[in-house]
């Protein structure tokens, strides 16, 4: 952590000493090093890395349209060869199309859903959390009170409710997360600016006039964003169950938009006969929800000062 | 007690605030009567049921007239099940009320998260304490790995491949539907698989936290065994975090069961619910979110008031 310019200028360093010998036992290339020889989370990295290629190049990476119908080629096993010498890896559907490439489609939009509503719930949790517990009162009172209730609501069947009157859509599911989800990240967030109240450098923020906000939002949250970082991880993961389950239901993306929740739906008819229809796209959903969760896990041992230096020294 | 009445009133309001919005949510999406009595209507028939339903009356008569009724246990009829003559004057000729529909389907609903719960409790508790006991060893990564997957599959798929599995391949346990102890079993397995994992994982670190403090130390050093160090004394210390997580996984195992009941046929509510909404049949979707939302608001008091009483650190800290 650098040191505060507003704290060095009046020649104050508080706490700024005991950052930077924490800092320098530990470099970029330490963090690097410590997932290299983590292999599972190397696994889970390397697997989050391709998924985020693979979404954003679908059209250059996937060996045909998504909506490609070829009825001669329909229902073939996973590895098979087609009519006209086409290489389907994963099989094709009742269509004749190639389920592979559904697949890089549909991580494209169940990849994005999560994604987009977790960030839109993480910043209006974090902002309305972090001032809250901040600046306390009648604003803290009413905005705890409203996410106690909201939490207590079944947040599945609100997200039904509320998509069986809006409508199904991407657009529609995204708005949902975002107003179903943000109270978990308020709550962190506001025990965090909790803590931080009290701490030195808010003190001496306070001390020099800095404005609520700015402390706030230049001094508390930079040095709270690795649990909000965390959350964010495992929110992503939630979001994208969710989205399966919202669609595989009907009520999430629509059809002809590919999405894994869709693609098992679909398959479910075929589930004697075309195994590979269900299996590969749930297995896409669980392999990206098991290494958010692994890279999660990580993200907090690293940033815990107790578990860091078993996790980056390997010992 | 001051905290209980207040803890008692924010969910009796909450639980007003949802069926008010329910209420309202519902009357966007169109007419009522014309839900009711489908596209082919004749103007004549709408205008009667309308008159009949009181739909004509301004908003704000016909939403204390539902509120009014609620508190009565009166949530209406269904649109769809159980049709008689229309269109007609009296409401209750035209379908069954929906309260009985809802009432009807719950036993199954209770019976599948019973089981299901009484599979992911004693598992889920001796898994986390297994790992907690065995730091690191193969015990401890088995236990966190089988963890991590049942809090990242997706329980309708891992329904599917059961079902893939053993009821159509092996041909042991039914695809799906209501009948015998056989038919429980799929279901409940695949609601279980989550909880199983939460309830493992909270184990296991809140074990971890119980088994390096000094009372810990103390036991061993009188010569008491490990069992009884680790089931009398850690478990029972270890117990606030790990019956919090078990409420909240029992207020998401009756969401959960919506679409483990779609996937395996089981008539719960959950499935209720989805029928509902794919048929608009707005009073049957009104009543049973109703009485999910009360259910879950329900549970989540009582775990709120059991947390309280389990742990006296907070219940002398609320007197004092």
């Amino acid at each position: 952590m650098p040191a505060d310019p507003s704290l060095s200028r009046v020649g104050i360093d508080v706490g700024v000493g005991l950052a930077e010998s924490r800092q320098a036992r530990f470099s970029v290339a330490d963090y690097a090093r410590a997932v290299v020889q983590d292999k599972i989370t190397l696994l889970a990295v390397v697997f989050l890395v391709f998924l985020a290629l693979f979404s954003v190049g679908a059209e250059i990476l996937a060996p045909f349209p998504p909506t490609g119908l070829n009825l001669a080629d329909r229902m073939l096993p996973p590895g098979a060869i087609g009519s006209k010498g086409a290489f389907y890896l994963l099989g094709t559907d009742e269509l004749g199309r190639d389920l592979f490439s559904r697949l890089i489609y549909g991580a494209r939009v169940s990849v994005s859903v999560g994604v987009l509503g977790a960030v839109v719930s993480c910043a209006l949790g974090v902002t309305t959390g972090l001032t809250a517990g901040y600046f306390g009162g009648l604003y803290e009172d009413i905005i705890m009170r409203l996410v106690d209730g909201m939490l207590s609501l079944p947040s599945l069947l609100v997200a039904l409710f509320v998509l069986f009157v809006l409508g199904g859509g991407y657009v529609n599911l995204i708005l949902v997360f975002s107003v179903l989800h943000w109270m978990v990240f308020c709550r962190l967030s506001r025990g965090l600016a909790l803590d931080a109240r009290s701490a030195t450098y808010v003190q001496a923020a306070r001390t020099l006039g800095a404005s609520r906000l700015r402390i706030v939002f230049r001094h508390i949250l930079p040095n709270v964003m690795a649990p909000i970082i965390v959350l964010f991880t495992l929110e992503i993961a939630i979001l994208i169950l969710s989205e399966a389950s919202l669609s595989f239901l009907g009520f999430g993306v629509q059809p002809p938009d590919p999405s894994w929740g869709l693609m098992i739906a679909d398959g479910r008819e075929h589930i004697r006969s075309a195994w590979w229809l269900v299996t590969f796209p749930g297995l896409a959903i669980f392999l990206t929800a098991l290494s958010l969760n692994l890279v999660a896990n990580w993200v907090r041992a690293v940033t815990d000062p107790v578990q860091r230096w078993r996790w980056l020294t390997g010992h | 007690m001051a905290y209980f009445v207040k803890r008692i009133v924010n969910s009796i309001l909450l639980l007003l605030l949802t069926v008010s919005f329910v209420f309202l949510a519902g009357r966007l999406i169109g007419d009522p009567a014309l839900n009711m009595l489908g596209p082919g209507a004749s103007d004549l028939a709408l205008e009667k049921l309308r008159q009949a339903a009181g739909l004509n009356d301004p908003l704000w008569q016909q939403y204390f007239r539902y509120i009014g009724n609620l508190l009565q246990g009166d949530f209406g009829v269904s649109y769809r099940f159980g049709f008689s003559v229309l269109p007609s004057e009296d409401l209750a000729a035209i379908g069954q009320p929906v309260v009985a529909i809802v009432l009807e389907r719950l036993p199954a609903t209770f019976l599948l998260a019973a089981v299901a719960l009484g599979l992911a409790v004693p598992l889920g508790v001796l898994m986390g304490v297994a790992a907690a006991a065995n730091p690191r060893s193969a015990i401890d990564r088995l236990v966190s790995a089988i963890a991590l997957a049942g809090v990242s599959i997706v329980q309708f798929w891992l329904g599917l491949m059961l079902i893939v599995l053993f009821a159509v391949q092996l041909g042991w346990l039914p695809t799906g539907g209501y009948g015998d102890a056989r038919h429980v079993i799929l279901p409940a397995l695949t609601l279980a698989a989550r909880p199983i994992g939460r309830i493992a994982q909270i184990t296991r670190s809140a074990m971890l936290d119980e088994l390096s403090k000094p009372y810990v130390v103390t036991g061993r050093a009188k010569g008491l065994s490990e069992g009884r160090i680790v089931f009398l004394h850690a478990l029972r210390n270890a117990a606030v975090p790990i019956i919090t997580m078990i409420g909240d996984e029992l207020s998401a195992l009756l969401t959960g069961a919506i679409l483990v009941e779609k996937i395996f046929a089981w008539p719960g509510i959950g499935l209720l619910i989805i029928d509902s909404l794919s048929r608009s049949d707005l009073p049957l979707i009104q009543a049973s979110i109703a009485v999910v939302a009360a259910l879950v608001v329900l549970v989540n008091l009582l775990v709120d008031l059991a947390y309280r009483v389990v742990n006296p650190r907070i219940r002398l800290g609320q007197g004092g």
